[in-house]
This record gives structure tokens, sequence and C-alpha cells, in this order.
């Protein structure tokens, strides 16, 4: 077995897994919280590449130093699509939170649809070069044939986003209250909590995690059209259906099986059957644990 | 009797009012030629479609404003098809139900042969300026079909070719988009290689188009000590493939077709495309037709023009011109019309062979130096 070979299939996995994590993590709290799946989840990853995009052209018209320029248009992102998930929120759902669940459903895919056809008109259906926001690093130039310096940045800053989102929902009175809220909405009220609050503030620190991940991405692969929102999106759905839809340490594990599942079949058996392998795979898990990995499964209350 | 008469009188007025309104409906009818154009001219893929109608605009114009062909004004309809097989079906019953007399399209193979057999009925004949996958003309089963592009197993023998013997190399990864176009493409590719004897093939995969990132597929080549990577596909997960490979600090040689052939990807790839080889049709700025073509673009659309325009252009050209000299639109009389007569065109001078494939036209290999594709001769 050659390790070398199985190493970089691992890091590449991972650094897939870690995007995907961003991502599904904005789907599996708004499931949490009000069961509802947030399919326009996708397009504000988008928004906030093309955010970041417009941002970093002017800075670097500028002339700004490139790490200023990646700070700078990473922030004006999370804030651009954080008003986004909170608009979004109030706009489509809010009004149906009484409604049956297909309805917000069907708002939500209205929205997806809505968002994707904004950027095209606003922007361009082309496909527009993202600058190389992440240097370089030289000390890290002997590895950079295992692991390029874009891909150590991006599951650098994944998993302190991870730690510091865990940190917020462990720790913090906001993070109790969501807690509180995904368990019982009306008992949540009733102890004083404003539900409404909790609502729009998942939905910002949702968008705000997937708004880094459209950054990062962007920036790895080098170009972003009004389109990638919806394939990221969906695979970042199934990654949070695998580890359990709602659970959030499920949402990483999930996005993580999903990227090395994806990574070792195209690289030990062949990358034509990818999505089928993963999807397999998805099937797999379903059947043995129907409420994901690390999902519960609840009795229905009668 | 009185009465009698004057109620034939009114009858003859209703009448000849009638004829009178149905005159101009059918003068009109008659008075032009009907030039459909269809292909991609919105989603990703627009970039290629978008030319082929500024094309036939110009060439239209030109023509009309000589007085048209075989005196009549020339309209031109444009349908976008946005390269799906699933609305090219679509936009082809659409321009039938315009009464189109010939059309220049589709643009992408998979949409072109979804369209085909719906013209074929109507006897419309269609000739694309860019759809290059080889059974559209050697299945024999669309004698409607004609293209000004030379075929993917042209353009993979020229790519093989220039791989074994200009580069020399010995083991080729080829890489495909899982599509019509870039599959056949490589599975082309695959063939001459084996063919050949001189070259392993180390590698023959398919890729997700549009996936978060190709680092897998990408440490495959590597794994499999590929020297170049044949890739069958377009420009978007090119540019994706090439980045990430020389991210990853590979120097693997990079050859693909026209789909990647086009200034977006040295847009998008930046300084990372330098070096990629891509075949595409035969530089013509020399030819005076073709320094016309592209100062007419320049002048009313103040751009460059984009990909394929040259072989829109010759396709509006050749048709227009089958019909002048077949006298009628009739299907049969233009077919001939189109096989025989050799017509003066940006891409050289041309005509057809019995299967629909362009005498004349050919494909060069070309390569990306300083920000430009660059012919190799």
């Amino acid at each position: 077995m050659d390790w070398n070979y199985f190493l970089e299939l691992f890091l590449g996995g991972l650094t897939r897994g870690s995007i995907y994590a961003l991502i599904a993590l904005g789907y599996t709290m708004v499931y949490g919280i009000i069961e509802l799946i947030n399919f326009a989840h996708g397009e504000i990853y988008m928004i906030g590449a093309f955010t970041a995009l417009i941002v970093a052209t002017v800075l670097s018209m500028l002339g700004m130093n490139q790490f200023a320029i990646l700070i700078c248009a990473m922030v004006a992102a999370v804030v651009y699509s954080c008003a986004y998930g909170f608009t979004v929120e109030k706009l489509a759902y809010k009004p149906l939170r009484k409604a049956p669940r297909l309805s917000a459903l069907i708002s939500a895919i209205g929205m997806s649809l809505f968002l994707q056809n904004y950027v095209l008109l606003a922007q361009t259906s082309d496909f527009l070069p993202f600058p190389s926001l992440i240097p370089d690093f030289e000390f890290w130039e002997p590895y950079a044939h295992v692991i390029s310096s874009q891909e150590l940045v991006i599951l650098m800053t994944s998993f302190v986003v991870m730690v510091l989102l865990t940190l917020l929902i462990k720790f913090t009175k906001i993070g109790k209250a969501m807690r509180a809220t995904a368990q019982d909405k009306v008992m949540a009220a009733l102890v004083g909590i404003d539900v409404n609050r909790v609502i729009s503030v998942t939905f910002i620190v949702g968008s705000a995690t997937a708004a880094i991940g459209g950054v990062l991405i962007a920036s790895h692969i080098g170009q972003i059209n009004f389109y990638i929102g919806f394939i990221a999106g969906i695979k970042a759905f199934v990654a949070a259906v695998l580890g359990g839809i709602g659970s959030i340490p499920g949402a990483v594990l999930g996005s993580f099986v999903l990227g090395w599942t994806e990574s070792f079949f195209t690289g030990y058996i062949s990358s034509d059957y990818e999505d089928v392998f993963a999807f397999m795979f998805l099937v797999f898990i379903l059947i043995f644990r129907p409420a994901g990995i690390l999902g519960r499964s609840e009795t229905q209350k009668v | 009797m009185m009465k009698n008469r004057s109620k034939k009188w009114m009858i003859t007025v209703v009448v000849g009012m009638l004829l009178c309104l149905l005159v101009p409906g059918l003068g009109f009818a008659a008075d032009t030629i009907k030039l459909g154009v269809a292909g991609a001219h919105s989603g990703d893929l627009a970039s290629y479609g978008i030319p082929s109608v500024r094309a036939a605009q110009i060439v239209v114009d030109e023509i009309n404003a000589k007085g048209g062909v075989l005196g009549k004004q020339v309209e031109l309809l444009a349908e976008d098809d946005v390269c799906k097989p699933e609305v090219a079906t679509n936009t082809a019953t659409k321009l039938l139900s315009k009464k189109v007399d010939v059309v220049l399209g589709h643009i992408c193979s998979g949409a072109t042969k979804a369209a085909l057999g719906i013209y074929k009925d109507s006897k419309i004949i269609v000739m694309s300026p860019s759809a290059t996958n080889p059974d559209l003309t050697q299945s024999g089963e669309y004698p409607n079909f004609y293209r000004t592009i030379a075929s993917d197993d042209a353009q993979a023998k020229l790519d093989v070719d220039f791989a074994l013997n200009v580069l020399k190399l010995k083991k080729i990864a080829v890489i495909h988009d899982k599509g019509d176009y870039g599959k056949g493409f490589a599975e082309f590719a695959k063939k001459f290689l084996e063919e050949s004897g001189k070259a392993e093939v180390v590698l023959y995969e398919g890729v997700t188009p549009g996936a978060v990132d190709y680092s897998a597929v990408v440490q495959k080549v590597k794994q499999n000590k590929a020297e170049a990577v044949i890739y069958g596909g377009y420009h978007p997960e090119a540019s994706k493939i090439v980045t990430q490979m020389r991210k990853k600090r590979m120097k693997t040689i990079f050859i693909s077709d026209d789909g990647v052939k086009d200034d977006t990807f040295i847009k998008v790839a930046g300084k990372y495309s330098e070096g990629v080889y891509a075949s595409g049709p035969k530089d013509c700025s020399q030819n005076p037709l073709n320094i016309a073509a592209v100062k007419a673009h320049k002048d009313k659309y103040g751009e460059a023009h984009g990909a394929f325009y040259e072989n829109a252009y010759t396709a509006t050209l050749a048709l227009l011109n089958a019909i002048q000299k077949a006298g009628s639109t009739d299907y049969d009389a233009v077919s001939k019309a189109l096989k025989t007569e050799w017509v003066e065109t940006p891409i050289g001078k041309i005509r057809f062979d019995d299967r629909g494939d362009a005498i004349g036209a050919g494909f060069s290999v070309y390569q990306v130096q300083n920000g430009k594709y660059i012919e190799l001769k």
C-alpha cells in the first residue's frame, strides 16, 4: 500500500469535507430549530463568494496588501451573507411558520431560484476568475506537493470556525436559548426566550459560516458563477443528512465522511462513479441508521 | 330583384375586403428568407453561442444591403437552447412554427443531436458552426445536417499526433467530463493512442462537471506518473483541473480540445493557463474575407469576437449562397448546391461532402503563451 498516496487522498477528502461542513452547519442548525430544510442556503454561500470577489477587485485596484484584502473581503462577505440570510428568513419563512411544513419548503426552493436568477441578472452568466486571496506560504513550499497552502488555510479556518461555533452553542446565553428553542419552542417562549430573535440569530450564524466557506473555496478553485451554490448546497445537504440532520457534530462528521468517501473512491476506484458512490454510501448508512450517524431517532408525538 | 342584387354586391365587397387583407399577409410571408439561429444565448455556455448570432446578423445585414438573396430580404430568428438537449427540442419546434427555411445551429453537440430529428422530419437544413460530435455526420442518420467545423475524431487525431510526434510523450492520462462532446473526444484520443502503440494510457476517467474540487483526480494523475493529460470537455472544468495541478506543483502537460480554446479559459485560469495546449479551428487571420469579418464585428459590437465566430460566419454565407445558387429554398435543391458549389469564406474555400462535413476546413494546435493562444505550425 502506498501510504503517501493514501495521505494525499485523506487530506484531499478532509479539505473537501471541511468545505461541506461549513455549509452543512447552516442546514443542520436551521433544521434543528425550525425543522425547515433551507434550500436557499447554497445561494447564501454563492452570494458570499460574489461579495468577496467584488470587494477584493475594488481593494486590489486600490493596491492594498493581499492579507488585508483577504480579511476585508471575508468580513464583507460575512456581513452581506448574514444580511441576506436574515432577510430571507423574515420574508420567506417567518410568515409561514404556522403553515404546513411543505409550504415553507416550497418557499425555500422559490427563494433559492430567486437568488440564483437575481445574481445571474445582476452580475453575469459567465464564469468569473476569482483572485487567489490566500498566498502561497514560503515555509510550506516543501509540503506543497502534498497539500497546498490554500488547502491548509481552509482546514485551519474551518477548524477554528467549528470550535467557535461549539463554544457559542455550549457556553453563551444565546447558545443556551438556541438549544432550548430547538427542544421546545412553546416552552422556551414561556420561560421568556424571544424565539423570533433566536431564529434570526440562527440564520445569521448559519449564513456567516456559509459565507466563509464560499470565500475559501472560491479562492481555492479560482472561479465562480451564479450556479456554484446549487451543487455545493446539495452535497452539503447530503452531508447533513448523513450525519443526522439537526445535530451539529453530526453535520461535521457527515461532511468529513462524505469528503473521504468521494476522495477515496475516486482515488482507488474511479471518478466516473464519484457521485454514485457518495449516494450509495448515503443510502447504506440510512438503511442501518435512518436518523443519520449521530441523529436521534425521535418518536412522533401523537 | 333589387334586393337580391344588393346582396350579391355586398358579398362581393366582403370577399374583396377579405382578399385585400389576405394578399399583404401572403406577400409578406413569401417576401423574406427566414434564417433560424439556435444555440446557447444565455447561461454557462453563452460565450460559445452569442458569436454565432452576431456573425449571422453581420452577414445578413451585408447581404440585405446588397439586395438580399433571390431578390428577397433575409430575416433572422434567434432562439436560445442554453446548450441543453431538453430545451433544444423546444427551440427546434419553435423555429419550425415560425416557418424557418434553414437553421444555423445548434452550438453544443448534445443539443444539436436532440434537435436534429425534429428538423429532419420537416426537411429543414441545419448547419452547425461548432457541434463536433462525429456521429452527427458519420452515422448517416441526419442527411439534413452540415457543419463548418471538423469533427472530434479529426481533432483527437491531431492532438494525439501532436502528443506522440512533437512532444514525444510515453505516459498519458485521458480525462473527460462525461458529456457527449468531452467523452466523444476522449474516446477517440484513447483509441488513437492505443492504436499507435507508442504511448500508454495510464488513466482513463470521467469527472463530474461543477464539482467542488478535483484534487482526488489530480492526485491520481500524479500517482500514475502521467506526463500529460489529454482532456475532453469545456473550459470551466479544464481551468479547475489545471489550477489544482499547478497548485500541487505538478508540471504535467495539459492538452485539450476546442472547448478549452476559448479566451475565457485564459481569463479564469490566469497564470496557470500558461503552456496549455488546445486544438481549435485553423487560424485564417490572413484571409481577406476573415479580416473583413473580424473588422465588421469590431465596428458593430466594439469588442473582439468570441469562439466559433468565423465558423458561424462561414455557415451563414454557405447557407445563403446555396439558396442563391439553388434558386429556391427547396430542400433537395439546396442540399445539392451545398455539396457541389464551392464558396469563398473566412475559413477558406469550402464545400460539403456527402456526409455533411466541410471540405477545406481544419484544426491546428494552439498553445497559451503570455496570456494568448498562439497557433503552432
